[in-house]
C-alpha cells in the first residue's frame, strides 16, 4: 500500500534530509515514526501525501508513484488520504462543522451527500454537540478532533498524522491517541510521527526510528518490540479514553 | 457556484484595490478605444474622400483633339485607372457656373482650360498611386499642369496612421498597467487565503478548482472595466457629435470585442499572478 525504496532527499540549502530509507506500510497497519527534530519524519510524511518528492529513490502510495505523479493524480490521491498536523490547520472563521464540510465542498462532492457525512464523522470523533462552535471556542484536544474528522470525511485508506499530540496536554493526548487507535481498529492505516516516547512505549504498534535522515530501527525487522531509547518493551498497557468525552 | 462565491468574497476583502483594477482596465481600454474610434472615423472620411480622388491634367490651349484622344486611351490603360473623362473648355465653364452660382457671371468662355479627369480604382487610391499617375500624366507635352489633392490626401493618411499607432501604444501601456494592478489584487487575495488554499490542497482540491475563483474574479473585473471604458468612449463620442463634428461609433462587433478585451485583460492579470503566488504557498 505504501512503499519507500532507497529514498533520499537533499535540499539545496539545508543539505541531506533523508538517506537510503526503505520500508513498507501494509493495509490497516499502525506505524509510529519517531526520532529527534530534523531526523526526517516530516519529510517522509510529505512524500506520502506527495507534497514533496525524493531526490533519489521511489515512493509508491496506493499505486501512485512519486516518479510520475502529476497535479490531478496527486489531488485524487489526497482525497483518499487523511492528513493531520500538530497545529490543527483549521479555518478560524468557520465552525467545526464548516471546517469538516470544507474538505468535501472543495473536492466537488454533491451537496446532498455532505450533511450526513459531516454528521457521521463529527459523531465518530465525539464532537456532534459542538458542530456549531468556532475553533477558538474549542480546547486543543477538541480542535484536533475536528481536524481528524476532516481527515476522515473521505474514508481514507491511511491517516497521516504529523505530531498530532504535540500541542496537547496529557489528557487530551490520551483522548486523541485513543481516537487514532479507534480509526485504525476500523481498518484505516495510521502513520504517526511523534516525539512522545511514552506514547510509543505504552503501545504495541510498529515503530520506525529515524536519526539524521537514516532509518535506524524498525520494530517489524527487529522481530520483537523495542521502543526507541534502547530498552525492550515489556509492558503493553491499554490507554483509557479521555474522560468519557465522546 | 462555490468558485463564484469565493470570487465575490475576494473582491469584498480588498474593495479599494478591486475598484482600482476595474478603473485601470477601463482606462486602458478607453485609451485604446478612443484612438481606435478616431482611426475608424478618419478611415470613414478617407473612404469618402477617396471616392472623389481624381487626378486632373489641364490641357494646353490649341492642343489638337487627336493627341488628347490618344492620351486618354493611354491613361485609361494604366492599371490603377478606373475611368478617364475629357472635360472641354465649354463643359468646364458650365460646371463652374453650376457649382458657383452667384459668381456665374464672372466666368467667360475661354477662361477655364480643358482637362482630362482620371478616377482611380477602389483600393488603389493611396497617395503613392495618385502621385504616380500624376507623374506619368505630366510626361505629355500638352498637359500644362496636373492637380490632385496631394496635401490633404497625405495628411489624412498620416493622421489615420498616427491615431492607430497612438491607440495601440497607449492601449498597450495601459493594458500592461492593468495586468500589473489586477496581479496585485489577486496577490492580496491569494495571500489573504493562503491558509485556506493550503488546506484545499491537502484535502485534494485540484489546481484548477483553486484557481477558478481568482480567474472568475479577473473576468468579472475585466468585463466591468470593458463596460466602463465603453461608457467613457460613448460619452466622448456624444460630446464630439454635439459640439464639433458628426462621427460614427463602434459597430456591435467592436463593442463586443471591447468587452471581451476587458475580460481577457482580467484573466491575463489573474493567471500571471495566481500561478506565481500559488507556488509559494
Amino acid at each position: 500500500m505504501i512503499r519507500l525504496h532507497d529514498v533520499s532527499k537533499e535540499y539545496p540549502r539545508s543539505g541531506v534530509a533523508l538517506s537510503g530509507v526503505t520500508f513498507e506500510v501494509r493495509k490497516g497497519e499502525f506505524v509510529f515514526l519517531t526520532g529527534p527534530s530534523g531526523s526526517g519524519k516530516s519529510t517522509i510524511l510529505k512524500f506520502l501525501y506527495m507534497d514533496d518528492k525524493p531526490t533519489t529513490g521511489k515512493v509508491w502510495v496506493n499505486g501512485v508513484s512519486s516518479d510520475t505523479a502529476r497535479g490531478r493524480e496527486i489531488s485524487q490521491l489526497r482525497r483518499r488520504i487523511g492528513i493531520v498536523f500538530q497545529d490543527f490547520r483549521l479555518l478560524e472563521d468557520r465552525t467545526a462543522e464548516a471546517n469538516v464540510r470544507f474538505a468535501l465542498e472543495v473536492t466537488g462532492a454533491p451537496n446532498s451527500s455532505i450533511p450526513p457525512k459531516v454528521n457521521r464523522v463529527l459523531t465518530q470523533v465525539g464532537l456532534a454537540s459542538k458542530a456549531t462552535s468556532y475553533p477558538r471556542e474549542l480546547s486543543g484536544g477538541e480542535q484536533q478532533r475536528v481536524a481528524i474528522a476532516r481527515a476522515l470525511i473521505n474514508d481514507p485508506f491511511v491517516l497521516i498524522a504529523d505530531e498530532p499530540t504535540g500541542n496537547l496536554d496529557e489528557r487530551a493526548t490520551r483522548g486523541v491517541f485513543q481516537l487514532l487507535r479507534d480509526v485504525n481498529a476500523a481498518g484505516t492505516a495510521v502513520v504517526m510521527a511523534t516525539h512522545d516516547l511514552d506514547l510509543v512505549r505504552r503501545s504495541s504498534y510498529r515503530t520506525i526510528e529515524l536519526n539524521h535522515g537514516r532509518l535506524v530501527f524498525d520494530s517489524a525487522d527487529a522481530g520483537r518490540q523495542r521502543p526507541p531509547g534502547g530498552s525492550e518493551m515489556e509492558v503493553k498497557e491499554e490507554l483509557p479514553p479521555e474522560g468519557g468525552g465522546y | 457556484m462555490l468558485a463564484a462565491r469565493e470570487a465575490l468574497t475576494a473582491s469584498r476583502r480588498a474593495p479599494l484595490l478591486s475598484v482600482l483594477s476595474v478603473v485601470t482596465i477601463a482606462f486602458s481600454l478607453f485609451a485604446f478605444g478612443l484612438f481606435g474610434l478616431a482611426a475608424i472615423n478618419i478611415r470613414e472620411a478617407l473612404e469618402q474622400v477617396e471616392e472623389r480622388v481624381e487626378v486632373r491634367g489641364f490641357v494646353a490651349q490649341g492642343t489638337d483633339i487627336e493627341s488628347v484622344a490618344a492620351a486618354i486611351k493611354d491613361v485609361g490603360e494604366f492599371p490603377e485607372v478606373a475611368r478617364v473623362n475629357y472635360v472641354s473648355e465649354e463643359q468646364a465653364l458650365q460646371r463652374a457656373r453650376r457649382e458657383m452660382g452667384e459668381f456665374a457671371d464672372v466666368f467667360e468662355s475661354g477662361v477655364l482650360p480643358a482637362s482630362i479627369e482620371v478616377n482611380l480604382r477602389q483600393g488603389m487610391r493611396t497617395p503613392d498611386n495618385v502621385s504616380s499617375v500624376a507623374t506619368r500624366m505630366r510626361t505629355y507635352q500638352f498637359i500644362d499642369d496636373v492637380r490632385y489633392g496631394e496635401e490633404w490626401v497625405e495628411k489624412l493618411y498620416r493622421l489615420r496612421n498616427i491615431a492607430t499607432v497612438a491607440g495601440i501604444a497607449l492601449g498597450l501601456a495601459f493594458a500592461a498597467v492593468a495586468v500589473i494592478i489586477i496581479g496585485a489584487t489577486i496577490r492580496m487575495a491569494v495571500l489573504a487565503r493562503a491558509e485556506e488554499i493550503s488546506i484545499m490542497r491537502l484535502v485534494g482540491a485540484t489546481d484548477m478548482f483553486i484557481r477558478l475563483p481568482f480567474l472568475l474574479d479577473g473576468v468579472v473585473k475585466g468585463t466591468l472595466g470593458g463596460l466602463l471604458a465603453l461608457l467613457f468612449i460613448w460619452l466622448a463620442h456624444r460630446t464630439v457629435n454635439e459640439y464639433f463634428l458628426k462621427t460614427v461609433f463602434f459597430d456591435r462587433e467592436l463593442v463586443f470585442l471591447g468587452i471581451v478585451g476587458g475580460a481577457v485583460l482580467g484573466v491575463l492579470g489573474s493567471l500571471v499572478s495566481v500561478g506565481r503566488h500559488l507556488r509559494r504557498i
